[in-house]
């Protein structure tokens, strides 16, 4: 039996805060083959990313190795000085990031880029070194390779910056390929020709790949044994199958059911659903004769020309909830920024309670009766807070100017009811954005959102920025929200699963036009559209019933 | 060709721009120069006790006795044909006197900020490495004295070390010892005439005569390179792509100089804009006590004795050399990050 490519053995590592010291890694127990896939999946502080850092040698100054060893082909790199990992990262093992755009250097060249990782490693000259770079590009199929070798990284889209990435990771056909989250921000679409690629090549070459990941579908699909982590701790491993089709330990079991799949239902994401949702039955949206909102031959051009939404027409009906899927630049977001009066169309008009919103202005809309009846959640919970307002102000503030509630008393009554409605606790309404976790800024982002009592949300990618487990209680609350009080949304997300669970029709957008809508059920399990089909067989995924299947096979045969 | 092209239409559009506050500069200078206390007629009136006649007849050869707003207008219309007015203390055109007088302020200025970032980019750097370190603390010291300390304090100070202790720098009275050789003037810098001339015995005596003075300027801009320097540095070496360099395995001197220094020198070329346009025209104290002939201390000597025109000449070419020293700037920028001149 030859010896494993890398070992982790019993890692501990902690972080100097101003709080003191963090145990970050609690005792990781790892090892890899050459040439095996090992993906590590968990939450955001599970430490799957201080893990790979580490075997890196790349923790910032803040963290230190405190217990364990670190091997790799037989070397004990765990206090490796800078002489003696300069060779081996780059040529041995090499990593790729997250935003892949942040990753290169904005003022050099792509070629430039890749010849620098080349000529750390090897004698190259320049004139060589571009062109194995050239060489290099072409094996990460980037098209018009020669052309690209000069281009700065803002000139490529963010999918072929990852490739770019890559082509510098594997320039010197490493032997280990970590990639912490590198499709993380990617489409749907990008994110399967990135990791088929990363796969493809890991593959032909003999590469150990460590994949680190949150996206358990990912994991299933392209690794050949997963590792769970938890605060800091891998509390289960096994070959997907297993993993997925009969998890052991609860917080797997929990971060299974929360991620959404083909099959799940708002109900089933969340293990113990505190209350039964089942208490305020859904109203059947009885398409009353008039639509709440009418939206028709809505353009957006922008200053350069560009047209971001193109002759886009639909209706949504009180109660409803519609959902607008599509990759990055298909006018989603620019939908949803025109429908709350947010951004100034171009043409077509945008109806509201059978009146014609978009004649006022973006900048006098605040004037108008109907701002109240129409909010928006935003994505990043954190930047759409004010940092200065605690939890209470961000809340109270849309009461104040739009419910006209003035009384200090009748204020905090009203709050204090936004806040149990969105669960959460009052405790918390005196503390501000910095002091409140993920999932509790996005409850005071809805809870502002709904204190006008609105008839209207617009959610913009909700849960885009949460861990699954959260984004599987938020998605539980709007969907209690909407049941209790008749709310539409209009619910824009690029997870196809979320928006298939939450919305009863769905329309798809590509570079501003409609290209598919009808019901979610219906268009989820057989679109007409090419593109819609496309986007859907990219959805990365582990059927959990599949997998148990596949276990149960693999167990027999076993 | 696209990156050039993009680089002038920047510069231009920035051009343009200005012309509206080169304009409010010369009307605000125009009217500050009527409002300050001070009859320049009186002034120069042959002696205390010339006659209201003489008096008059200067003030009307001044046009001083116009109203207000035609006195502006000949301005504007002087400034056109590149006329601005005569200095009385010099008997000279003013425009002769400033293209006499610039190269030394330039040559001083250009000196000084070659020695100010010769020192602080290595020193910013080190200090950003190691932070909190020995060396970021001594740096931030050296920065705290070269502001707080004025610069003719510390220009007094060094001619007091050098010159009247050592005694290894020359006496501090102008561009050039006496007994030298003048070059013969092309561009006004001694230091390229000397040098286009071949006359070396003049370059080592002009530039012996340069080193207190632009050491002087330096110390005092030495804080702001040096900070923003480090302060660059220290965002830059904790992204995302120093982090893929140190991954991939380059050398520590490329991770720093290359993929750190490079992206940081953005911030610092924008402060050298500000750095060099202040020394240009606010030490006009080093010009005082090195005996430069500069333009600052020509403004200076005009402005005690009410001399209207050299003073509105020197701010007018303040306001013209900034606006081309952001131009520069601009296109330096535009080198520098291929990501602006795409807009």
């Amino acid at each position: 039996m030859t010896a494993p490519l890398l070992t982790i053995d019993d890692l501990k590592v902690t972080f100097s805060t101003r709080n003191g010291l963090v145990e970050a890694l609690k005792g990781v127990s790892l090892s890899l083959d050459a040439g095996e896939t090992l993906g590590i999946v968990g939450e955001s502080g599970s430490g799957k990313s201080v893990t790979a850092f580490s075997v890196m040698q790349l923790l910032d100054r803040a963290g230190r190795i405190t217990n364990g060893r670190i091997t790799f082909r037989g070397q004990d790199i765990t206090r490796a000085s800078r002489a003696m990992l300069q060779p081996l990262r780059g040529a041995a093992m090499s990593m790729i990031f997250q935003n892949p755009r942040a990753a290169l250097n904005p003022i050099r060249t792509v070629g430039l880029q890749i010849a620098d990782v080349l000529r750390a490693h090897e004698p190259l000259s320049a004139k060589e070194a571009r062109a194995r770079a050239l060489k290099l590009l072409e094996a990460v199929l980037i098209r018009d390779p020669e052309e690209r070798l000069d281009a700065y990284p803002h000139e490529l889209s963010g999918g072929m910056c990852q490739r770019v990435m890559i082509a510098m990771a594997i320039a010197c056909e490493p032997a280990l390929l970590i990639a912490d989250e590198p499709t993380t921000g990617l489409d749907v679409t990008t994110q399967k020709t990135v990791m088929d690629l990363l796969a493809e090549i890991t593959a032909r070459r003999g590469m150990a790949m460590i994949l680190i990941t949150h996206d358990l579908g990912l994991a299933a699909q392209y690794c050949q044994r997963v590792a769970v982590m938890e605060q800091g701790l891998v509390v289960e491993q096994a070959v997907p199958a297993s993993l997925f089709g009969a998890p052991r330990h609860p917080y797997t079991k929990r971060l299974v059911a929360a991620s959404p799949t083909r099959h799940s239902t708002v109900d089933s994401l969340v293990v113990d659903a505190g209350e039964p949702a089942q208490a305020a039955p859904r109203v059947s949206p009885r398409r009353p004769a008039e639509p709440l909102l009418s939206v028709s031959n809505l353009v957006k051009t922008f200053d350069n020309g560009f047209r971001g939404v193109d002759d886009v027409s639909f209706d949504l009906a009180p109660g409803e909830s519609l959902g607008l899927v599509g990759e990055s630049g298909s006018g989603k977001s620019t939908i949803s920024r025109l429908v709350c009066r947010l951004v100034d169309h171009s043409a077509g008009t945008i109806g509201f309670d059978g009146e014609d919103i978009g004649k006022v202005t973006s900048r006098d809309f605040y004037r108008s009766r109907f701002r109240k009846d129409i909010q928006i959640v935003f994505q990043d919970h954190g930047d759409s807070l004010n940092p200065r307002f605690s939890a209470f102000d961000c809340i109270a503030d849309p009461l104040k100017l739009l419910a006209g509630v003035q009384d200090g008393r009748e204020l905090r009554r009203q709050v204090e009811d936004c806040a149990r409605r969105v669960g959460l606790p009052a405790e918390f309404l005196d503390r501000f954005p910095h002091q409140l976790s993920g999932g509790q800024k996005a409850r005071v982002g809805i809870a502002r959102a709904i204190a006008a009592k609105p008839r209207l949300l617009v959610l913009d990618e909700p849960t885009a920025a949460l861990d699954v487990s959260v984004q599987a209680v938020i998605l539980h609350l709007l969907d209690r929200l909407r049941r209790e009080t008749g709310l539409a949304y209009l619910f824009v997300s690029h997870d196809l699963n979320v928006v298939r669970m939450m919305c009863e029709r769905t329309i798809v957008l590509q570079k501003g036009r409609i290209v598919e809508q009808g019901p979610s059920g219906a268009l989820f399990t057989d679109p007409a559209s090419d593109y819609a089909r496309e986007l859907i067989a990219a959805i990365p995924h582990f059927d959990p019933e599949a997998a148990t299947a596949r276990h149960r096979e693999a167990a027999t045969a076993g | 060709m696209s990156l050039a092209a993009g680089i002038a239409r920047r510069a231009g559009r920035r051009a343009l721009s200005s012309v509206p506050a080169l304009f409010g500069v010369i009307v605000f200078t125009f009217l500050l120069m009527r409002v300050l206390p001070g009859d320049p007629a009186v002034f120069f009136a042959s002696g205390p006790n010339a006659g209201q006649a003489e008096i008059q007849m200067i003030r009307e050869q001044m046009g001083l006795d116009k109203p207000i707003p035609q006195q502006l207008l000949l301005y504007l219309k002087d400034i056109a044909t590149g006329n601005l007015g005569r200095s009385m203390n010099t008997g000279q055109p003013v425009v002769t006197d400033l293209i006499n007088r610039l190269p030394a302020s330039l040559e001083l200025t250009f000196t000084a900020l070659l020695f100010a970032l010769s020192l602080a980019l290595p020193l910013g750097i080190l200090a950003a490495l190691k932070p909190n370190s020995l060396i970021d603390h001594g740096v931030r010291f050296l920065c705290s004295l070269g502001v707080c300390v004025p610069t003719f304090v510390s220009g007094l100070l060094l001619i007091y070390a050098f010159y009247y202790i050592l005694g290894i720098a020359p006496d501090p009275t102008g561009r050039l010892d006496v007994f030298a050789a003048q070059p013969p003037v092309v561009t006004g810098f001694i230091l390229i005439d000397a040098a286009l001339a071949g006359e070396w015995e003049s370059w080592r005596a002009a530039a012996s005569q340069l080193v207190l003075p632009a050491a002087t300027m330096a110390l005092f801009v030495l804080a702001p390179l040096a900070r923003m320097t480090r302060a660059a540095m220290l965002a830059v070496m904790t992204s995302d792509f120093v982090r893929t360099g140190e991954a991939l395995g380059l050398s520590r001197r490329r991770v720093v100089l290359v993929y750190a220094l490079r992206n940081a020198l953005l911030p610092v070329i924008t402060i050298m804009g500000i750095v060099f346009s202040t020394m240009l025209g606010a030490n006009v104290l080093v010009e005082k006590v090195f005996s430069w002939p500069g333009v600052a201390s020509y403004a200076l000597d005009a402005l005690l004795t009410s001399d209207y025109a050299p003073v509105q000449g020197f701010v007018l070419l303040m306001a013209f050399i900034f606006v081309l020293v952001n131009l520069t700037i601009d296109v330096l920028y535009g080198l520098a990050d291929p990501r602006v001149s795409i807009e």
